[in-house]
């Protein structure tokens, strides 16, 4: 239990002296996270939307993928996207391997089948007749599909936390495609993986707890947003 | 269910003029079925047609069809003289009516938002939609819970705001689908009570559909019976309720 003590103590203390490589390495993991975050919102709320509104041949198969990709392994897409970038492989011009970049696009493909998947469902959730309702109170077709997110907005903003709290979590796509490498492409999750590795016990736990403490807060900020205007 | 009923009602009770909407060979099917299968019918300025008929004759697709939100595969819709079809935008057209569902189905936001959502849709800056939505819900006695989450209102309440909501458009056509359906009798028979002046005043012409005879015979001036998607009676109220089989049949002024 003395671990759990003081690697409380060394959190406090390392974000406190302002310790350049924990604020480093706790803002990369935001950045890169919310980056990615940001991007599957992006594409997957239209993607998932279309999915539950639009009816077309291989539509179950499309979905089933989805759903496969929501339980996607990160060392396996970190391991896929990491071929991509490799050197010689197809994107390896680019040279964005064990880049942030590199981090992102493999939380990317972690993160986007999620919240196209649960937004998917979001859509799907609402009553068929509201549809209805939403065309013959005079709407255009933008007006409509954003009168159906916005009812939807509930299950969308959980949607953003699961996909947030895959991917801020994550460490087997950050390592393989990140490399973490100091200074450049080392998150949290990363570092406590060496840090244990190399027996540090309290520093690993300071960075896991500054990695959940970072997970509450945005997790706050979401909850805040879904919860808006919803007293019940 | 004669025909000889259907067009001696008919003539007798069509007021004169351009119809406001007009289906003409209308057909919809749905798994190979003919589910809405009508030759004529007209909706003209200023009255207030029933359409009654047994569950699976066509009513709600019929008002969807007027809506224009079910494109029929055969046949014409007219709408003041316009026919909309495929190569037109339904929008336009949308925006001079409105229709009320089974359900109130409102937006999960305030009583006075939903109200509004239909000007705001309209492109009506905020200040307007915001007065001509507070007067619906006074006039339909939901002003007090103009600030209350949908989702807290009681079955009458959202009722009440759903009807203000369309009310609030002053639509030239506006299309009621069983609006009074499970309501409690007492919230029933007030907004029975109340609906004819409001749309007389609002000179709203009303296309409903009830299973109700003192819906029927309490607010419209004309009506349909349809069945198997067709219309079987069309004229008075009380002759086309009775023959639908909604009245005893002493009201006919039979034996």
């Amino acid at each position: 239990m003395d671990v759990l003590g003081s690697g409380l103590v060394q959190a406090l203390g390392l974000l406190l002296r302002g310790d350049a490589e924990t604020w480093r390495v706790t803002l990369l993991s935001l950045q890169v996270s919310l980056a990615a975050t940001a991007l599957s919102l992006l594409i997957g709320v239209p993607l998932g939307t279309w999915l539950a509104l639009v009816r077309f041949p291989g539509r179950g198969l499309a979905l089933a993928l989805v759903n496969t990709g929501m339980g996607m392994p990160p060392v396996v897409a970190g391991l896929i996207i990491a071929i991509l970038l490799w050197r010689t492989g197809p994107l390896g011009q680019l040279h964005l391997l064990y880049t942030p970049t590199a981090i992102v696009i493999a939380q990317v493909a972690l993160a986007l089948p999620i919240v196209v998947g649960l937004s998917t469902a979001a859509v799907q959730q609402l009553n068929p007749r509201l549809r209805l309702q939403i065309l013959a109170l005079g709407a255009t077709r933008t007006q409509y599909l954003w009168l159906l997110v916005r009812e939807a907005r509930l299950p969308l903003v959980a949607a953003v936390m699961a996909g947030f709290g895959s991917v801020i979590s994550e460490v087997g796509a950050a390592m393989m495609v990140g490399g973490n490498i100091q200074g450049q492409t080392r998150v949290l999750t990363t570092a406590i993986v060496l840090e244990t590795s190399k027996g540090n016990f309290d520093l690993a736990l300071a960075l896991g707890l500054i990695l959940l403490a970072l997970v509450y807060a945005v997790n706050l900020a979401l909850t805040w947003i879904q919860q808006r205007g919803h007293p019940l | 269910m004669s025909a000889r009923l259907a067009t001696s009602a008919a003539a007798a009770a069509a007021p004169r003029g351009a119809p406001l909407l007009g289906l003409r060979d209308v057909r919809v099917v749905r798994d190979g079925r003919a589910i809405l299968d009508v030759a004529a019918l007209d909706v003209w300025p200023g009255e207030r047609l029933a359409v009654v008929g047994p569950n699976g004759a066509g009513k709600s697709t019929l008002l969807q069809v007027m809506m224009l939100l079910l494109r029929p595969e055969r046949g014409a819709v007219r709408f003041a003289g316009a026919v909309v079809d495929a190569r037109r935008d339904p929008v336009p057209t949308r925006r001079r009516m409105a229709m009320v569902f089974q359900e109130p189905l409102l937006f999960d936001t305030t009583a006075l938002a939903n109200a509004m959502s239909g000007l705001r849709l309209r492109g009506v800056p905020a200040a307007a939609a915001r007065a001509a939505a507070r007067t619906w819900l006074e006039r339909l006695g939901v002003a007090a819970l103009a600030d209350r989450p949908a989702r807290t209102l009681s079955g009458g309440e959202a009722r009440r705001v759903s009807l203000a909501r369309a009310l609030a458009l002053e639509p030239e056509l506006l299309l009621l689908d069983e609006p009074f359906g499970a309501l409690d009798y007492p919230t029933r028979q007030a907004l029975l009570a109340e609906l004819p002046a409001l749309l007389d005043a609002a000179h709203t012409t009303t296309v409903l559909v009830t299973h109700d005879p003192a819906e029927g015979l309490a607010l419209a001036s004309r009506a349909v019976a349809l069945r198997d998607g067709r219309v079987a009676a069309e004229g008075a109220v009380a002759p086309v309720l009775a023959a639908a089989g909604l009245l005893p049949t002493a009201a006919r002024g039979g034996p």
